[in-house]
């Protein structure tokens, strides 16, 4: 079946690029034309590359999930460095916020898919590969028809959820994974399932799945994402590029063939390199933006092997393409759900709309108060309502534990300039999206901040993206 | 090994990545100071770092973001020496001196 696979697929790449075609069964030993030739020539002299695998890399197939941050620059090398076909997934168009380290799309193409921009960035790189566009999101209805067309797969996404789909598709159907994510100054990066091993097979070393190395999700409140947390361009950008790195390495040295296909070149027992990739390196970069460059910036962590107990592919494992299909298993409940947000419970009179809190403060009802905005510094460093005085929600939460450790006053969790507006006045608390200020209005009042109800404690509901779409349409909201 | 005695420390260095580093001050890398033995007079484990940092190193409230139900929470991989803790025996993993605990949380975005 994979034979057949890349007998498509070189028979598609002929037509693209009117490659004479030679008939030899994955075009091992054809010549390579004079574009070619000239193209790959910086490549093909590197030690371990040679002719040999670049034919490799012009009959290899390549999924791109993700067209973002990782996608952009993992598929330029992918592109670059002469891959036959280049499959890439991604249902969003081209924003302007995706642009610092989105580099492969253009300001031209905003607002166009983003499988079309980025393929439009890779032809006029290199016209040779055939590229082929997915332009919707991967699920587990179409995900096992897209991913079996393909040799090897680039996990670039952005949630838990896809990433443990992308995971258990790549188990049932032997491909290899290179899987990278990346956040704030942080990136990760690791080899996957190379060489593929069958399901449930564990009576010698197999390469793991990336839920033998990372079995549950954290919970949704411990996740971070680029558009909440922020991201570094270059820091992203590393991870994609080593990911293309990785993919390329694999592919030319067919490593990504399942290991039973490849008798012959096994038949003195598993190489080094195999050796070397049923023990993975998670590879970790952390990037510190006060910092030099420093021992631990880059580090590479020895993981296990396939665990005999994987739910994927561990011994006995049930799980079947059939069952994704239907949705079994349920990937969004498994990481966590669509669970409504947490609420601290706060009556109604301790809630106003930002709508409200902005007519009341125009029609000037409002007593002197204090507008606490307790989003990280940063964000309220880009804009704020006028008055706000800002302490990020995490420092006010560790000085309230500090006071109710070690005694002291509870006026202290609020800044300075605060403290001036007289003993009972108002607290109104906003943050991001309305959830942690509802908490700080709880912990406030917990404080004894209250005096036993005379002063007034109430959150503004949805935080400044409600200011931003009830108030201020032009507040820069991030 | 095990002739630690009851005033016998072990200093190891403990590193946070991934966003941990948050729950400690922003500080990446810590070097600790622990006895060599528990209260019972058994060499210090994992376990007993994991309750130490809690307790002593670890200055935001949001515990449990760092562990849940006694244990280090899903999502943050922990590695002894640069190796994964599951190669070593987690929880009870007896420090060592000089050694090196890293814990990092899975990142997801992309």
């Amino acid at each position: 079946m994979e034979g057949d696979t890349r007998e498509a697929i070189q028979d598609k790449s002929n037509v693209a690029s009117s490659r004479p075609k030679n008939g030899v069964p994955n075009g091992s030993d054809r010549r390579l034309t004079d574009e070619e030739f000239e193209r790959y020539s910086r490549q093909m002299i590197v030690p371990g590359m040679g002719k040999h695998g670049q034919l490799r890399l012009i009959n290899s197939s390549v999924l791109i999930i993700g067209a973002g941050g990782l996608g952009c620059p993992a598929a330029q090398y992918i592109a670059g460095a002469g891959i036959g076909t280049i499959g890439i997934v991604d249902g969003d168009v081209v924003e302007p916020s995706n642009l610092h380290r989105q580099v492969a799309h253009a300001t031209s193409r905003i607002g166009m898919a983003k499988v079309d921009s980025l393929i439009t960035h890779l032809r006029s790189l290199n016209p040779l590969p055939t590229y082929i566009a997915h332009p919707f999101h991967l699920t587990a209805q179409n995900g096992a028809d897209i991913l079996s067309r393909y040799d090897l797969i680039l996990d670039c996404t952005d949630n838990p959820a896809t990433r443990y789909l992308i995971s258990d598709l790549c188990v049932l159907l032997q491909k290899p994974l290179v899987s990278a994510a990346s956040v704030q100054t942080s990136g990760q990066l690791i080899v996957l399932n190379c060489p593929p091993s069958p399901q449930g097979v564990v009576d010698r070393p197999c390469a793991p799945c990336y839920r033998c190395c990372f079995r549950k999700p954290p919970p949704p409140s411990a996740n971070l994402s680029c558009g909440e947390a922020g991201i570094m361009g270059p820091v992203v950008g590393m991870m994609g590029v080593a990911q293309a790195g990785e993919a390329i390495k694999i592919l030319a040295s067919a490593l990504h063939l399942p290991q039973d296909a490849r008798g012959a070149s096994g038949a003195s027992g598993a190489s080094d390199a195999e050796r070397h990739l049923t023990h993975p390196h998670l590879l970790i970069y952390s990037y510190d933006l006060a910092s030099a460059i420093g021992p631990y910036t880059f580090r590479a962590l020895r993981m296990g092997g396939r665990k005999r107990s994987c739910f994927a592919c561990g011994e006995g494992s049930t799980l079947t393409l059939e069952g994704i299909r239907s949705g079994n298993p349920d990937y969004v409940q498994f990481c966590g759900g669509l669970a409504p947000p947490p609420h601290a419970g706060l009556a109604p009179e301790e809630r106003v709309t930002a709508a409200a809190y902005d007519a009341a403060r125009r029609k000037q009802e409002l007593p002197p108060h204090v507008l606490l905005d307790i989003r990280e510094r940063e964000h309220f460093s880009l804009g704020s309502i006028e008055g706000a005085v800002n302490v990020p929600f995490g420092k006010l939460l560790m000085k309230a534990a500090e006071i109710q450790r070690d005694g002291g006053e509870a006026e202290d969790v609020l800044p300075r300039e605060a403290r001036g507006s007289g003993k009972d006045a108002p607290i109104y608390v906003v943050c991001r999206r309305g959830i942690d200020s509802q908490e700080t209005v709880a912990k406030l009042k917990e404080l004894g901040l209250d005096h036993g109800g005379t002063r007034k404690i109430v959150d503004i509901v949805g935080g400044m993206k409600a200011w931003k779409d009830e108030v201020d349409p032009r507040f820069p909201f991030l | 090994m095990s002739a630690a005695k009851n005033n016998d420390t072990i200093d190891i260095t403990v590193d946070f990545s991934g966003g941990l580093e948050m729950l400690f001050d922003n500080k990446r890398r810590y070097s600790v100071s622990l006895p060599a033995v528990d209260g019972s007079g058994k060499p210090v484990t994992m376990a007993f770092l994991i309750d130490h940092l809690c307790t002593h190193l670890m200055k935001d409230p949001r515990v449990d973001l760092f562990v849940l139900d006694k244990h280090i929470r899903p999502g943050i991989l922990v590695l002894i020496n640069d190796a994964d803790w599951e190669l070593e025996g987690e929880e009870a993993y007896e420090l060592q001196p000089r050694d090196n605990i890293l814990f990092v949380s899975t990142l997801h975005g992309g």
